[in-house]
């Protein structure tokens, strides 16, 4: 026992060493942003262009899904001075006190934000989040495999398309448009709605090809199969690969989702980090990467430089009309549980 | 012990990434952590016994025994073969069947779904033929298909490197005695082997009992088995009493076959793996 508790206090020795050796090797006087943001969602030449305004050197990560940039925040493995969570992340992380509210007038250019995307759910007085980019979720489809007009969700339960029909295995989100399709809200805890919506999707199971992930556009566009759910973001990049494919927001309504930019408590840059957020929200800024990724701004001045193709396209840029129905998601809390075990019930036949 | 310092950085080791993960896992599984503080609870484990989960645990032993024994009816006779005498170049033979494997598992599998896709290599090749073939991805047999493809090494290299080493003169006295081929292979080869097959048993079995990235991909995510299950409380749910206590079971089940396996082996001494 002597021997382990003296490895032990070597080890920790050590590591505070090596800690504080290269503490002392960075560059102190030249400031330092790190950035924690989702795979291929920012012009690298956004980065470059703060770098060398403000002379502030940018760490830059990605992530792939929420899930596992919660948990890497959460356990404190990431002293991150900027997130771009999607809403109901965000939500969780203002209710477990994890996020500063933001100063407001730090960031002047907040001013360009459509005011639609403002004092929505997940941050109902917007202390905390500046909207990134926007988006809903919908049908993406073949024309050349589904001739008639895609306009409800109950299309995915239809016997015809047997074995063409892709769901995303994704607990909120398939689950979510099961509740559309049944026209109850996708943040509903109520027992009976859900049972009811664990019934159908145990009805639709047959007819599922599979429940995928990323891989669904590389599906889609090679024609795998008829139909799919998907995020606007990769229906518009699946569209632009394979123009027989075509994306419908179903009429039942659907989830309106959003990338917001936070500060989380982790990072040690505040000053910085809303030097940044401000940076984004530039016209001339927020227009690039707009243009760059192809996911939908909230920018009001930097939608207006967009090219025609890009806001005619219903895909990125929906009408009012589209949207009527439509909800951002919420965080369920102690109610996830339930949504848990549906799925749960429902992959295990 | 005078040599202790030696085994040092392997004892950090294990405490940092083996005893204190454990030592979480096992904490997790067992309190309940609540605003009011934390309390001990069996919940988790009662839970892990309901109907759906132990669906979930019964799937995931079946599909991994399937898959074990077809490594082991496919690996033995491999094993014979690049183990056998007559061969000559033989370790390019070996090189070839290692080779795969230095390639991403992850790679490897996402090849398999190009190839078994409806528009995919194989079903093409067929249809040039005219002939329809079923959907090949998305099933049971796809998965079986994926662990056998994945882990067929495993079962190979410990049975290949125990045969290759069986003195040649034993197998010599058995056949001078008269022993035709078939009764030299039972008596003599197969028992001298077995703690080669208990090790391929062991690695096989425990990637195919725990893989969650094979049945998402190749089965299309309909057979959820109990590694999906535990990714699935910890990333999605955040359940982690629960997903800890699936675990600390599925722990429980891999030491109890490790156990039988081993005390098979002690039984049969020889140059396994373990």
């Amino acid at each position: 026992m002597k021997f382990v508790l003296r490895s032990l206090l070597v080890t920790l020795l050590a590591i505070t060493l090596i800690i504080s050796l290269v503490g002392c090797g960075s560059d102190k006087d030249k400031p330092v942003l790190k950035v924690y943001n989702w795979g291929d969602y920012i012009d690298p030449s956004v980065l470059d262009g703060f770098e060398e305004e403000y002379g502030i050197k940018v760490i830059y990560d990605e992530f792939a899904t929420n899930e596992e940039m919660y948990a890497k925040i959460k356990a404190g493995a990431g002293d991150y001075d900027i997130l771009i969570p999607s809403d109901y992340t965000i939500k969780r992380m203002i209710d477990e006190d994890m996020l500063h509210k933001l100063d407001f007038d730090n960031i002047p250019n907040y001013k360009y934000i459509d005011s639609r995307f403002k004092d929505l759910a997940y941050d109902p007085n917007n202390e905390y989040s500046v909207p990134y980019m926007w988006g809903t979720v919908g049908i993406l489809y073949n024309k050349k495999m589904v001739k008639e007009e895609v306009n409800s969700w109950k299309i995915l339960w239809d016997k015809k398309y047997e074995k063409q029909i892709l769901m995303l295995d994704s607990i909120r989100d398939s689950i979510g448009i099961t509740l559309k399709m049944l026209e109850y809200s996708l943040n509903t805890k109520s027992d009976k709605e859900l049972d009811e919506a664990k019934e159908a999707l145990i009805k639709q199971k047959p007819l599922v090809l599979a429940y995928v992930g990323d891989e669904v556009k590389d599906k889609m566009i090679g024609g795998e199969a008829a139909l799919a759910v998907v995020w606007s973001g990769d229906a518009i990049f699946a569209k632009r690969e394979n123009p027989d494919l075509e994306y419908v927001i179903p009429k039942e309504g659907s989830n309106l989702w959003f990338d917001s930019v936070v500060i989380p408590k982790a990072g040690k840059n505040k000053k910085e980090a809303e030097l940044f957020i401000n940076y984004l929200c530039e016209t001339e800024v927020a227009y690039q990467n707009a243009d760059y990724i192809g996911y939908a701004s909230p920018h009001i001045e930097a939608v207006k430089m967009l090219p025609d193709e890009l806001i005619t396209d219903k895909t990125a840029y929906p009408d009012d009309s589209d949207l009527v129905g439509s909800e951002v998601l919420e965080d369920l809390a102690g109610s996830l549980v339930k949504y848990d075990r549906i799925w749960t019930e429902v992959k295990s036949r | 012990m005078r040599r202790s310092w030696l085994s040092f950085p392997y004892l950090v080791w294990m405490i940092i990434f083996t005893v204190v993960p454990l030592a979480l896992i096992l904490f997790y599984s067992v309190v309940k952590i609540e605003d009011g503080g934390i309390f001990l609870t069996m919940g988790n484990f009662k839970r892990v016994l309901e109907p759906i989960y132990l669906a979930v645990f019964l799937r995931s032993i079946k599909i991994a025994i399937i898959s074990t024994s077809i490594c082991l009816l496919l690996g033995y006779p491999m094993a014979m073969i690049l183990a056998s005498k007559e061969l000559s170049n033989k370790s390019i033979l070996v090189v070839l069947f290692v080779i795969p494997m230095w390639m991403n598992f992850l790679a490897r599998t996402y090849a398999w779904m190009t190839l078994l896709e409806k528009n995919g290599l194989i079903a093409t090749f067929f249809n040039l033929l005219g002939i329809e073939l079923p959907m090949l991805l998305y099933t049971e047999g796809t998965v079986i298909l994926g662990m056998v493809y994945n882990f067929l090494p495993f079962m190979v290299l410990p049975i290949y490197s125990v045969l290759v080493k069986i003195d040649k003169a034993v197998l010599e006295a058995a056949e001078d005695l008269g022993a035709p081929p078939t009764i030299v292979f039972r008596r003599v080869i197969f028992p001298l082997s077995l703690p080669g097959v208990t090790s391929g048993i062991i690695m096989v079995f425990m990637p195919a009992l725990t893989t969650f990235v094979i049945s998402r991909l190749l089965g299309g995510a309909h057979f959820t088995l109990i590694g999906n299950l535990i990714e699935q409380q910890f990333l999605t749910t955040r359940d982690w009493g629960f997903g800890s206590a699936l675990s600390v079971v599925l722990m429980l089940m891999i030491v109890l076959t490790m156990g039988f396996a081993l005390r098979y082996e002690k039984e049969n001494e020889g140059g396994g793996l373990w």
